[in-house]
């Protein structure tokens, strides 16, 4: 056990060294990357939350986009309709409950089927509330969506300041404080036994009921903390973009967080948020290079699959790792 | 302890357990022998609850627990091991065992702390390694150990549930000639020191006389022998099955 926690102890300072650079990046990085840069946070949120289901479950969802659209939609209309409650202390909570309600309703349905059908399933149940958010149109605004105002943070306004000076000055360290609570409760999670468990499950899902593991109960929790993380990455994305479209319930939006996830590799803790903040880039630069800026990121996803199967992390894992083999022998 | 009455299981027409009878008594090591297909490891999932029986009764501690869920039988007491290894393959041993044992302790819902800080459940897990004499293979994951070592941990893991009774399918299938005796003794003495009762399936008939305290012989679904290794080894049914010598 000493071992262990000696392999905690650095990896600590690292975290820590990162959370301080963070705080100083504002200073150093233009504006306009500093936004593609919060939004790259947002979703590694989201990544988080996607991989608990992925790497630590075994369930491969490909209908995250909706639960994100869930805690976007919460803040989103939570200002159209009851504007005295725009308030940030009051919207995240909203956006979580709303994200427990949805999670636990999809996952009650989900997670009676594992493998591809549960992957369908996600995918069905996702493209309902694309739907819903599309078709009632007096409520959602429908392909319009609903523009988000600044909310109001601890009692300070922002009423009349750029969107820009907001996302550059008090919403950025905001974030990335939210970003490493979110970071350090997935990493307790994943550790505690709680996580031992669910990991059991992945594994095993036979043993796991033999040796007392409630599998379904177990797998809906996991699929419920997974929501709400994924909610929680929707509501402070929805600030950073200033509108929300129903786009992000759809199915194209759940393969980019598989892909983002993918991307940075799901099979390290980390990857995923690198996966997300990779992607906003990478994604943007494609976009700027060619109008088929979809083939481009296709094209990657075929090269990231076949060369590293498990991603940027997972790559430079097995780069320094001591256990590396030493010749490549073809593709595995 | 455990009550088998008229225990029926069909798969489809065939009849695999044909009206099956038999009690084991709480602190007692019971042998399973039959040849193969005589439905042992049926009788096995049967018992865990891995599946359902056709018709019969199943009692264990006075409660009938013919339809009960296999978490339902976990929480009374009964817990088993897989004849083909079953394991968590990407988590690493000494979680193989831990987990068992948040299981017994009801901390698996604990999400907070991490598992390490529960130390004297991991020292627990540590200590159940060692009694298997895998310990120093705690770190490595389980496709990485050799077939005998799997077959060993699967037993830990059954064992470290603290069950009343417990049902281990062919725990030394796999492990090497030579350290058959060893691997046996080291669960048989684990097992009378916590006073478990205990259903062993088995082979090698010099493990079913050394270590069991009553053998019951299963032949086509049905129990036809039931008696003290010394006994059952001179009937002559048992020795035109087992050993394919006619009388």
């Amino acid at each position: 056990m000493g071992v262990k926690n000696a392999i905690l102890k650095p990896k600590f300072f690292v975290y820590l060294g990162c959370f301080i650079l963070l705080l100083f990046l504002p200073r150093v990085l233009p504006i306009y990357h500093l936004i593609l840069f919060e939004s790259g946070i947002t979703f590694a949120i989201m990544a988080l939350g996607f991989n608990l289901l992925l790497r630590y479950t075994g369930l491969l969802s490909f209908g995250h986009g909706a639960l994100f659209a869930i805690g976007a939609y919460a803040v989103g209309m939570t200002g159209e309709y009851f504007p005295d409650l725009y308030r940030i202390e009051i919207l995240i909570p909203v956006a979580l409950l709303a994200s427990l309600v949805v999670s636990t309703i999809f996952g009650f349905i989900c997670v009676r089927h594992t493998r591809v059908f549960f992957s369908i399933l996600a995918l069905a149940v996702s493209m309902v509330i694309y739907a819903l958010l599309v078709k009632f149109y007096d409520i959602t605004g429908g392909s319009d969506g609903i523009h988000i105002e600044l909310p109001i943070i601890f009692g300070k306004s922002f009423e009349g300041m750029k969107r820009f000076e907001f996302l550059s000055g008090a919403y950025y360290y905001l974030l990335i404080c939210v970003f490493a609570a979110a970071t350090i409760i997935m990493l307790a999670i994943v550790n505690s036994p709680f996580g031992k468990a669910l990991q059991c499950i992945r594994d095993n899902e036979v043993r796991a009921e033999m040796i007392g593991i409630r599998v379904r109960r177990y797998r809906l929790y996991s699929f419920i903390l997974s929501g709400l993380f994924t909610g929680l990455g929707g509501a402070m994305w929805s600030f950073v973009n200033g509108h929300v479209t129903p786009e992000i319930a759809e199915w194209v939006f759940s393969g980019e967080i598989v892909y983002m996830t993918l991307l940075g590799g799901f099979m390290v803790f980390e990857g995923p948020i690198i996966g997300a903040i990779l992607f906003t880039y990478l994604r943007l630069y494609a976009v700027a290079i060619t109008q088929y800026w979809m083939f481009l990121i296709g094209a990657t996803l075929i090269i990231l699959v076949l060369l590293l199967p498990e991603g940027i992390t997972g790559g430079f894992v097995k780069l320094f790792s001591k256990k590396r083999r030493a010749p490549a022998t073809g593709v595995a | 302890m455990l009550k088998v009455k008229e225990l029926i299981k069909d798969f489809g027409k065939v009849r695999i357990i044909n009206s099956a009878a038999f009690e084991v008594n709480s602190d007692e090591i019971v042998s399973l022998v039959g040849p193969n297909g005589a439905g042992k490891t049926t009788l096995v999932n049967l018992i865990s609850g891995h599946i359902l029986p056709t018709s019969g009764k199943i009692e264990f501690l006075d409660r009938n627990i013919t339809f009960a869920s296999p978490y339902k039988r976990i929480k009374m007491g009964i817990a088993r091991n897989f004849q083909i290894t079953n394991l968590f393959s990407d988590s690493s041993v000494l979680d193989n065992v831990r987990t068992c044992l948040f299981s017994v302790y009801g901390k698996i819902k604990k999400g907070f702390l991490p598992a390490n800080h529960y130390r004297a459940i991991t020292q627990e897990a540590v200590d159940i390694l060692d009694l298997f004499g895998i310990s120093e293979k705690m770190e490595l994951l389980p496709p990485s150990l050799s077939e005998g070592d799997k077959k060993i941990l699967d037993t830990a893991m059954a064992f470290a549930l603290k069950s009343k009774f417990l049902l281990l399918d062919e725990p030394t299938s796999g492990v090497a000639t030579g350290d058959k005796f060893k691997v046996m003794d080291t669960i048989v003495s684990a097992i009378r020191r916590e006073k478990m009762a205990c259903m062993i399936i088995e082979h090698d008939m010099d493990i079913v006389s050394d270590y069991s305290d009553r053998v019951l012989v299963l032949s086509e679904g049905k129990i036809i022998a039931d008696g003290k290794p010394q006994e059952i080894m001179k009937q002559d049914n048992v020795k035109g099955i087992l050993f394919g010598v006619m009388a």
